[in-house]
């Protein structure tokens, strides 16, 4: 067989990708004119930010043969934190918020990343377990009550709001950071050491890469991205309580799958998951114009996993043991 | 000239098992040595320390005149110590140029310098004259241009020493002729490299030098022009076939099985032989001859594409990993010994832990496996008392037709002894036996046919009288 | 098979439901009333029904995360043949037939379609519940038949519910089945190493997907119990389920890596898990602290044979 450029079957899955999601949307907007308006578009980029930083992350640890099922419950305690802190020190402004609500991730990431690295600890088991711990103890500090917007401070909820060149902030936030992830997985020593680390932990030993110290960095990645994406929606919907992003993280791993992240470690691309957020986030915002109720979006990203796991698996055929820590 | 690496008595052991009793090496700059050594002999452990996987237990290594360690891999290869490992270690989601670099690539503020990458590894390709591109995915390569890649590693790497683990396992002449060519330039360019391989026509050709192990020692050494292949045999087989439990005679029965152009795509083609009551068939050859797999699809594990076997004989097969495929570690002895035999020992679904327990007392006894009780699991056993455990297993059948892949690998002399005396039991009270092996002492002991295989297909068939170690070798490695 | 540390542990876990007795009755001086510990076995039975098959799948190296959505998607199902008038010997079999064919999908992309099984059921349990959110929207389906309530709230004789019977037979059966036959220690064996099993000569493959459509069918029976119980089916009923019954068959000392575990175990986890939820809920605090609890729970069970491991 001869050999081919390695560029081709990551490209060519995202541009598979690519064409489909244009299509869908040119669908969409062919049937509904309104869709492609540029203040819609605008929205629906707002819609899908958090869903894109999210899933950026996720990629991370699913890359090294992980995965993070507490992502949500993460981004939830750290709104929480956020809203509370903000209630309690008005006068503090956005940045320690900032600050605050990406430090808590960061540190929840890491006890995600300990247990998997220095214990070597099924990563389906721990994130389960935190992510259960996480959610409890939003209940504990919050007393099951809700934070309200009249609660919040002008600029603690107007901060994702702002209109910069006809984006929000908040869609700033995701198209920056996109950008970012994208030329990072390319051109950053680091995450080539991830992808190796995922993609043949025992080579990669070989050449004095630790794969379990990989999978710690892409849990403490993800769990900072999760802080920070805690505090944007809370600002984002004004309110903060126990159940915000509740099973959220099962959109976020859905559009990993579909972007062409391998469950198995070791190949997938940032572009790939962008078009996979992009591609849910068409499909979201197209259902109540088709007359279908929001209740479906579920059933949708269900069919959605499925299919693209069934595809995944009949390309791949590895059988990888279900909580395989490494 | 002084040895570029050498090694002085150097010995591991692992738990109880001697894999290294003192052994001395040494591989000069600009020459190429061959290591040879029968299965266990300790050739991969070797590899394994001088890698930096392992530690010797005892014994010293000197590069470039200067004692030193080699504490990791990383470790080994800053040393300059490369290795082209059989199982080919590389990244299939890379590209070959990634490859090169991993964990190394050039760049400043930990940022990668993509053009530095991809010009270094196309220089580095094109100085081996590689058939393929720099920025191949190397999924797409076939196992030979893998290996390239690893070379070209070492050589990104300034690797001085270049270990080639048996790199020709699964080659085509042309490919081998390739790799050669390659392994002489670097040989040119000063580099020492150590080539391990069976084959003997590939050592005449490529190397210049030659060192021996037999049973995890060093047994000889030195200028390849100064010795013949007969006397390279001699060294590596060296032992009175007298150790081995003598075998039983049989005369051979009515036909078993019947096998006619047999064949699986890439594994092997067109085999033919039968088995008759009474007899010990042993199959020989190399690493990559397509024996285990020619087992397996007898057994049924997999299937053939081509021919078929006649024979309505049960069979069973003791396979080559007895770890991973052939018994249950975890499991106690007797839960193993029951796996086989669910269904006579359980005929309408309950198991009764005395009739197990019975059933597996039986056969410790039979087989002298070495236990406290048939509850102990099988992975506190030494190597071969789990061997006999998984032949238990399978003699517990009453099969018509025994299989054993590599049977007596790794394990002690007694443990050894006792396999051989079990099969010729089994084999003189009536039934078949095929035995693969490519330990010559065995097969020629034990068999009353040997077949010979090479890269797939039968290259010979030897009566008891005829199978000596010469002919059998010859007949593994001849073109 | 060694069975001392697993001894060990169900020894461990009959001391901590010794202990929760003693500490809930000190607390409330109703907790030793039969009546009320009767109650209490609400808490756990329709969990543990499913944690009984579900504990035979991990010992086989497989997981379900979709239990949850299997029992939303049966109730469901019932809840709608309810609205068309079907009686109760109908709706019951709806409820166990949706959870089988549900276990059966399951089954069939893992065997068949090779997709590895907690990829799989992350999918499913996304597909059921999304379907039953799909189909009720925000309704609540309540037009059951009276008799149907007696599968939940029915009692077999004195204090013994109909669940905890149930519970009580099928709990002997498993046991039966995975610890004295031999498809029992074939299912041992395969989650152990499936390759030398298969090389054994035992069909692996079948024996997965009969796991997955066991599994499916004791869900589809919770769904039965539970819907009859609460008398109505919301699409978020059992919402959460799928961690607690895991952490059941975990706290059992069922290891997540496959090849080991009792049923013995799972009963004691069971009980010690609804003795806990029944008696934070006396003392009126909520069920998602309980959630910290379970959380920590299920990551201690793994985390403490790593610490030994380490020493």
């Amino acid at each position: 067989m001869k050999p081919y450029r390695k560029w081709s079957e990551t490209s060519r899955r995202d541009f598979h990708l690519a064409v489909l999601t244009l299509t869908l949307f040119l669908a969409v907007a062919a049937k509904f004119p309104a869709f492609a308006a540029p203040a819609h578009l605008a929205g629906l980029l707002d819609d899908t930010a958090i869903l894109i930083m999210l899933a950026l992350g996720q990629m991370l640890v699913i890359l090294v043969r992980g995965i993070d099922l507490s992502m949500a419950a993460n981004l939830a305690l750290c709104g929480m934190l956020a809203a509370l802190f903000n209630r309690a020190y008005p006068g503090a402004g956005v940045l320690p918020v900032l600050a605050l609500a990406l430090g808590a991730g960061t540190l929840l990431g890491a006890l995600n990343g300990i247990l998997v690295w220095k214990l070597k600890l099924p990563p389906i088991v721990v994130t389960l377990g935190t992510m259960s711990i996480f959610r409890g103890v939003i209940y504990l500090l919050s007393g099951g009550a809700w934070v309200n917007e009249n609660e919040m401070t002008r600029d603690f909820v107007d901060f994702t709001r702002v209109q910069f060149l006809g984006l929000s902030v908040l869609s700033w936030f995701a198209v920056v950071f996109a950008l970012a992830s994208i030329f990072e997985m390319r051109h950053t020593r680091l995450a080539r050491n991830l992808y190796a680390a995922g993609g043949n932990p025992e080579a990669a030993a070989y050449s004095g890469i630790d794969p379990g110290r990989m999978q710690f960095v892409a849990y403490v990645v993800a769990g900072a991205i999760a802080g920070l994406c805690g505090y944007l929606w809370v600002s984002r919907f004004a309110v903060a309580y126990t159940d915000i992003a509740l099973g959220f993280e099962l959109q976020v791993i859905a559009a990993c799958l579909i972007g062409g992240v391998a469950i198995a470690g070791g190949a997938g691309s940032a572009v790939g998951v962008l078009l996979g957020c992009l591609f849910l986030g068409i499909i979201r915002s197209s259902l109540p114009l088709v007359g279908i109720s929001a209740f479906w979006q579920m059933f949708i990203n269900g069919v959605v996993i499925v299919v693209a796991v069934l595809l995944s698996a009949r390309q791949r055929r590895h059988a990888r043991s279900i909580l395989e820590a490494r | 000239m002084s040895p570029l690496l050498t090694l002085t008595d150097v010995r591991k052991s692992f738990g109880g098992v001697r894999a290294l009793a003192g052994v001395d090496l040494e591989l000069h700059r600009g020459s190429i040595t061959a290591l040879l050594g029968e299965n266990g002999a300790g050739k991969s452990t070797l590899v394994k320390i001088l890698s930096g996987v392992h530690q010797p237990d005892s014994g010293s290594i000197y590069l470039e005149g200067a004692r030193t360690r080699v504490p990791t891999p990383v470790a080994a290869r800053d040393l300059g110590i490369g290795v082209v490992h059989q199982e080919c270690l590389v990244f299939d989601h890379l590209t070959v140029a990634e490859n090169l670099f991993v964990n190394a690539h050039p760049g400043r503020l930990g940022l990668v310098d993509w053009k530095t990458l991809n010009t270094r590894a196309a220089a580095v390709l094109h100085e081996l004259g590689a058939d393929f591109g720099a920025d191949t995915a190397v999924a797409s390569l076939s196992i030979a241009q893998k290996h390239v890649v690893q070379i070209a590693r070492a050589l990104v790497n300034e690797s001085r020493v270049l270990i080639l683990d048996e790199p020709t396992a699964s080659l085509s002449k042309r490919e081998c002729a390739e790799l050669f060519r390659i392994a002489r330039q670097l040989r040119d360019q000063g580099c020492a490299l150590l080539f391990i391989t069976h084959r003997f026509e590939e050592i005449f050709e490529l190397a210049d030098r030659y060192a021996v192990f037999r049973d995890g020692a060093s047994v000889g050494a030195g200028p390849l022009a100064e010795t013949s292949r007969d006397e390279l045999i001699r060294l590596m087989v060296g032992r009175p076939v007298e150790q081995l439990f003598p075998k039983q005679d049989s005369t051979p029965g009515e036909t078993l099985l019947q096998v006619e152009g047999l064949g699986r795509a890439g594994e092997f083609e067109d085999v033919s032989f039968t088995l008759r009551r009474g007899e010990i068939l042993g199959i020989y050859g190399l690493v990559g001859a397509g024996r285990s797999e020619l087992a397996q699809v007898l057994f049924g594990a997999e299937r053939a594409h081509t021919g078929h076997v006649t024979g309505h004989a049960d069979i069973a097969l003791v396979p080559e990993d007895r770890q991973g495929q052939g018994s249950i570690l975890p499991f106690s002895i007797a839960a193993n010994i029951a796996l086989t035999n669910l269904a006579a020992l359980a005929p309408r679904g309950w198991i009764r832990a005395r009739q197990e327990n019975e059933l597996a007392r039986q056969w410790m006894e039979k087989l002298s496996i070495k236990a406290q009780e048939p509850t102990q699991p099988v992975q506190s056993l030494s190597g071969g008392n789990q061997q006999k455990v998984v032949l238990a297993k399978w003699l517990a059948r009453k099969p018509a037709v025994l299989i054993l892949d590599e049977p007596t690998k790794g394990i002690d002399v007694g443990a050894k002894a006792a396999v051989h005396a079990v099969t010729s039991e089994f084999a003189a009270a009536g039934n078949g036996v095929i035995l693969i092996s490519s330990e010559l002492p065995e097969v020629i002991a034990m068999s009353d046919r040997v077949l010979v295989m090479r890269r797939g297909r039968l290259r010979g068939e030897f009566t008891r009288v005829e199978a000596t170690s010469e002919n059998l070798l010859r007949a593994a490695s001849d073109a | 098979m060694n069975l001392a540390p697993l001894k060990r542990w169900e020894s461990m876990l009959a001391l901590v439901l010794v202990f929760e007795f003693v500490l809930f009755s000190t607390i409330s001086p109703y907790f030793l009333d039969v009546d009320t510990l009767s109650d209490a076995t609400f808490n756990f039975t329709e969990r543990a029904l499913v944690a009984l098959p579900l504990a035979l799948l991990i010992i086989a190296g497989e997981i379900d995360i979709s239990v949850a959505g299997i029992i939303a998607l049966a109730s469901v199902a019932m809840g709608l043949a309810a609205e068309q008038g079907a009686g109760t010997a109908t709706l019951a079999t709806i409820g166990l037939g949706t959870g089988l064919a549900a276990g059966c999908v399951n089954g069939l992309l893992v065997t068949v379609g090779r997709v590895p099984s907690i990829v799989a059921t992350i999918g499913t349990m996304t597909l059921f519940r999304g379907a039953a959110y799909a189909v009720l929207g925000d309704r609540v389906l309540k037009n059951y038949p009276e008799s149907f309530a007696q599968f939940g709230q029915g009692y077999l004789v004195g204090p013994i519910s109909i669940e905890l019977a149930l519970f009580v037979v099928f709990a002997g059966i498993y046991a039966l089945f995975l610890h004295r036959t031999r498809w029992g220690r074939a299912v041992f064996a395969i989650g152990a190493n499936p390759v030398a099993t298969r090389f054994a000569g035992i069909p692996v493959d079948r024996y997965r997907f009969a796991l997955f459509a066991l599994t499916g069918l004791a869900s589809g029976l919770a769904a039965v119990l539970l819907t009859s119980r609460l008398g109505s089916t919301r699409p978020s009923i059992a919402q959460g389920w799928e961690l607690e019954i895991i952490s059941i068959v975990i706290l059992g000392g069922v290891s997540v890596w496959g090849g080991k575990g009792s049923i013995l175990g799972v009963v004691l986890a069971a009980l010690v898990f609804g003795l806990i939820t029944f008696g934070l809920g006396l003392m009126n605090i909520p069920g998602i602290v309980m959630s910290i609890f379970t959380g920590a729970l299920l990551i201690l069970v793994v985390a403490v044979p790593a610490l030994v491991r380490k020493r």
